[in-house]
């Protein structure tokens, strides 16, 4: 084991110092270390998107952060936005529209669907769908990941071709 | 506005109720196999091979062993097993050539990512870092990637014993092929290439093992924790009631879970061996090197026909390159299509004949659609390029070989019963959505813009519901065992109940849809029927989830046994308010007494009787707990039609698909909400094929599409919104009338892409196409259409 180096972050809400190695990503970290298994590890390459996280209000995937570039830094999780009979508005809309099946990259998608919405509250189709482009899903075709997002922003969910 | 449906029911099935799954899965609560850790808990990495073929001349360890925090570090002879991997489904009356698949390769290796050595320590980090010290000498050996050529004399040999690279071969046939033939007034051939794709699921496999205590239990990500523990036992020697398999939260499967790993048996194995629980997540770039993939084939299709298009003849011949080893049911996928080759028509006479072929890649065996979407396919572009030969229109063509509407039965020349079908109204339906002429009409504006719009169709039928054990097993079809399914209905004290079935599903819903069929027949609230999965400890043995049959075989073992539990609720009922059994009705959540509905027991007091058994009738048990082995009579047949639309760039040869128009028919809707999820991503797998996904080796038998940067899965920006509809033709098989439908986008839609595109290119010259239609090969048909260099 190399040495360790402490780690201070608020992971949503929380105050944590933590010892890790450098190499140790903000993912494993936020997983192993914190227990926070909302957040998902779906490939090597920073294709999928499942370990997308809030870092400074900004969504980013969490397995191309590293932990020690995350000190000092306020994380949200997907244990963060909601929980049930609290949900937010994204999870609300995900349960409504069924934007899920197997669920793996929900959390992802639910924090990647926040980033987009933080920048442009009103997205259309074709906003929404380049802007979920760094998260891939398998079961639903995007379909109704995209009919949630136009929900919980307030908008009909009567997309086009 | 929301899709799902609050208003109060009369019945629960039929509505879009939202999942009952959900809470935990968008709150991440949910428990996957990495997000489960045991107290002692140590990691598992496994050393690959580089090579595609090799002799292992030396492996040495003594570096890795070195390191702080390695346990272990095992090779073949460590594990001292007896048997390898188990392959479980061979077509029946053949002579199949099946070599040894060890946990840890034996001697040689036979793919890139052939499994060399397992490391043992107790660091995830760590444990990758031993991997690169364990030094393993190779001799490389000639190496074949290619089916056909591995077919030629000379060709190096995968396996060396068997003096061939040839498998099996097998047919299956029905009618006078010849005759059929002799008839035609046309014939065409076409060269269908269907290549090598992956299941691709988000959530990479992942095993936990723990023995203990004489104990072994398994947490894998797997489709089949049933066939899981009957395996782990044989093969490590450890009696089955000993075994417990659990499939947690299992993020996607689509036939690649479907499968037992040499991790899982290495996994248990080690923990074993070592008394610690042992873990090991899969890298997705290790799940494309070994997770097994699917399709690869290069299928000849021979058609006949008369010139108004009546087909006479249809023959297929399929090469199915399965790679280097066979896995649970690797030899049987490729004679899957040949049960579905007639299609929805009326083909007189049809045959299949395939040759399976071992090469220097990593196993196929089952993924979403399994046989289904290359019989589909072949059938359904070939069906395009026989309407252009005969200059009919292909929907007219359809119509005219369509299979006359159906509700009890239709043999088709292979001896296979269709249960229902109705083709032609599932057509007319797609077309109250879409209009060919319009498409055409756009098409000649969008050409001047060098945008060429194309527009394919699919029709089609599929099988699915496995399996009869009376058409498939020894006695029948002569297959090693059918597939029934389990189920069993308790209600506790208070009247809730729970359902335990022998599926396992990841994804699909069935804590909702099958709560909604036990609710009904019970006199339930969907949220009062908790419904239990994925553990071999707590339910009856079962037979998993793949092949769309958990809702048409489970689904009606829950439908049976729920209607068992209102039988003895209605005795109980019946005797307590001295009335006859018959007149006791299910009524508002009542069982009640015909005629006087204030005269009735909920089932939270039919409960409390049958626990209390103060008052039952004469002999009978106490307790309100049933259990359902269902065994279907047949299997269900759903079916069909689907519209692509895509736009072709001509300049850089980039396919867009603009619109997708999907009709399908899996009998009545349990859950509608649902069958649209299942309807969308199965073309969403299919499209990834047809424009987008393969796995490919390069000549050495290198991986050449090995992460998720090169194995293109599309994107939401890549994919249009689908519009969807459906008949409802109800299948004579089961009780619910209810078919398949999880696989069905996947069967439908590769075609229906494939179609367009061909449409879309035709007025360039370009008369048929390969997938995958990436921009490089429509752009080089084009090219080589205009009589350019491609």
């Amino acid at each position: 084991m190399s040495s360790t180096v402490p780690v201070r972050l608020n992971v949503n809400g929380d105050e944590h110092t933590l010892e890790v190695e450098p190499r140790l990503l903000l993912v494993h970290a936020l997983r192993d270390e914190l227990g926070l298994t909302g957040t998902h590890v779906g490939c090597d390459t920073s294709n999928c998107g499942a370990c997308t996280v809030h870092l400074n209000g900004e969504a980013v995937k969490s397995c191309t952060v590293l932990a020690v570039q995350a000190d000092g830094a306020e994380v949200t999780t997907i244990e963060g936005m909601g929980s049930d009979g609290d949900l937010h508005p994204l999870q609300e809309a995900f349960w409504n529209q069924h934007g899920l099946q197997c669920g793996y990259c929900t959390p992802g998608m639910i924090m990647a669907a926040a980033g987009i919405l933080a920048e442009n509250p009103k997205p259309t189709e074709q906003e929404i769908r380049h802007g979920l482009e760094g998260n891939l899903c398998r079961c639903t075709g995007y379909h109704n990941i995209v009919k949630a997002v136009l929900d919980a922003s307030g908008q009909s969910t009567e997309v086009t071709a | 506005m929301s899709v799902t449906d609050t208003t109060p029911p009369a019945s629960h099935v039929g509505r879009a109720l939202r999942r009952k799954e959900d809470p935990r899965l968008i709150t991440g609560r949910a428990s996957y196999v990495d997000d489960i850790n045991l107290s002692g808990q140590v990691w598992a990495a496994w050393v690959r091979s580089p090579e595609a073929h090799a002799k292992i001349v030396s492996i040495d360890t003594s570096a890795a062993q070195a390191r702080d925090g390695v346990l272990a570090v095992y090779t073949h002879a460590d594990l001292g097993m007896e048997a390898g991997l188990p392959m479980a489904w061979v077509p029946p009356g053949i002579e199949v050539n099946t070599p040894d698949h060890w946990v840890l390769a034996k001697d040689e290796v036979k793919h890139v990512g052939d499994p060399v050595a397992l490391v043992i320590g107790d660091d995830r980090y760590g444990v990758a870092d031993a991997v690169e010290d364990v030094v393993v000498e190779y001799d490389p050996l000639p190496v074949v990637t290619d089916p056909e050529k591995a077919l030629e004399p000379g060709s190096p040999l995968v396996h060396e014993q068997f003096g061939t690279n040839k498998v099996c071969e097998w047919s299956l046939g029905g009618g006078d092929l010849e005759a059929g033939f002799a008839e035609a007034d046309v014939i065409i051939e076409r060269r269908v290439v269907n290549h090598r794709m992956a299941g691709a699921a988000i959530e990479p496999r992942g095993v936990l093992a723990e023995y203990r205590a004489d104990r072994l239990t398994v947490w894998s990500s797997t489709q089949v924790p049933h066939f899981l523990r009957l395996f782990l036992s044989g093969l490590l020697g450890i009696s089955e009631e000993l075994v417990r398999v659990i499939a947690p939260e299992v993020g996607g499967g689509f036939g690649s879970k479907l499968q037992i790993y040499a991790e899982e048996i290495g996994c248990a194995w080690a923990s074993r061996k070592l008394g610690r629980p042992v873990k090991w997540i899969e890298a997705r770039s290790e799940g494309m090197m070994v997770t097994h993939h699917g399709r690869d084939q290069i299928d000849t299709v021979r058609v006949g026909a008369k010139r108004d298009g009546t087909i006479t003849a249809w023959h297929s011949k399929i090469l199915a390159d399965i790679g280097a080893y066979q896995m649970l049911l690797t030899p049987m996928i490729p004679p899957l299509s040949a049960f579905v080759m007639c299609g929805v028509y009326k083909t007189p006479a049809v045959q299949t004949d395939v040759v399976n072929v071992m090469t220097n890649k990593f196993a196929t065996d089952a993924i979403r659609g399994a046989g289904r979407p290359e019989a589909t396919h072949m059938i359904e572009v070939t069906m395009d390029q026989l309407a252009s030969e005969l200059g009919i229109d292909p929907l007219e063509l359809r119509r005219r070989n369509f299979i006359p509407p159906f509700s009890a039965g239709h043999e088709t020349p292979l001896g296979i019963v269709y249960d229902s079908g109705n083709y032609a109204a599932a057509l007319d339906k797609l077309l109250e959505h879409i209009d060919p002429a319009q498409v055409s009409r756009e098409a000649e504006e969008l050409r001047e813009r060098g945008i060429y719009r194309g527009i394919g169709f699919s029709t089609y039928t599929e099988i699915c519901g496995n399996a009869p054990s009376r058409i498939v097993g020894p006695s029948g079809f002569g297959l090693q065992g059918g597939g029934w399914e389990s189920a069993t209905v308790r209600v506790h004290a208070s009247g809730s109940a729970t359902l335990y079935t022998g599926t396992s599903p990841h994804g699909q819903g069935h804590e909702t849809g099958f709560a909604q069929i036990v609710a009904d027949r019970l006199g339930l609230d969907p949220a009062q029927v908790d419904v239990i999965h994925g553990d071999t400890q707590t339910g009856p043995f079962g037979l998993d989830t793949y092949g769309s049959r958990s809702l048409a075989v489970g689904g009606e073992a829950a439908a049976r046994t729920a209607n068992k539990v209102a039988d003895k609720a209605k005795a109980i009922v019946a005797h307590q308010l001295e009335a006859d059994a018959a007149d006791i009705e299910l009524r508002d959540g009542k069982f009640s007494v015909r005629g006087s509905p204030d005269r009735g027991m909920t089932l939270a007091e039919v409960a409390g009787a049958a626990y209390v058994p103060e008052n039952l009738p004469e002999g009978m048990e106490p307790g309100l707990d049933e259990q359902t082995f269902y065994d279907p009579e047949n299997f269900v047949f759903p079916f069909g039609a689907h519209a692509c639309v895509v736009d072709v760039d001509a300049e850089t040869g980039k396919v867009d698909v603009v619109r997708y128009v999907a009709v399908d028919d899996c009998g009545p809707a349990i859950n509608p909400m649902l069958i649209d999820g299942q309807v969308h991503g199965g073309i969403a797998h299919a499209l990834g094929q047809a424009l987008y996904e393969r796995i490919h080796y390069d000549e050495s038998g290198q991986l050449v599409t090995g992460t998720f940067v090169d194995y293109a899965l599309p994107t939401a920006a890549e994919l249009p919104s689908f519009e969807t509809d459906r008949t409802e033709t109800p299948s004579t098989v089961n009780s619910l009338g209810v078919k398949g439908v999880g696989e069905a986008g996947t069967i439908a839609a590769s075609p229906a892409a494939t179609n367009a595109v061909i449409d879309a290119l035709r007025p360039l010259g370009v008369k048929f196409i390969n997938m995958p239609l990436t921009p490089m090969r429509v752009w080089e048909a084009i090219n080589e259409a205009k009589g350019g260099a491609a």
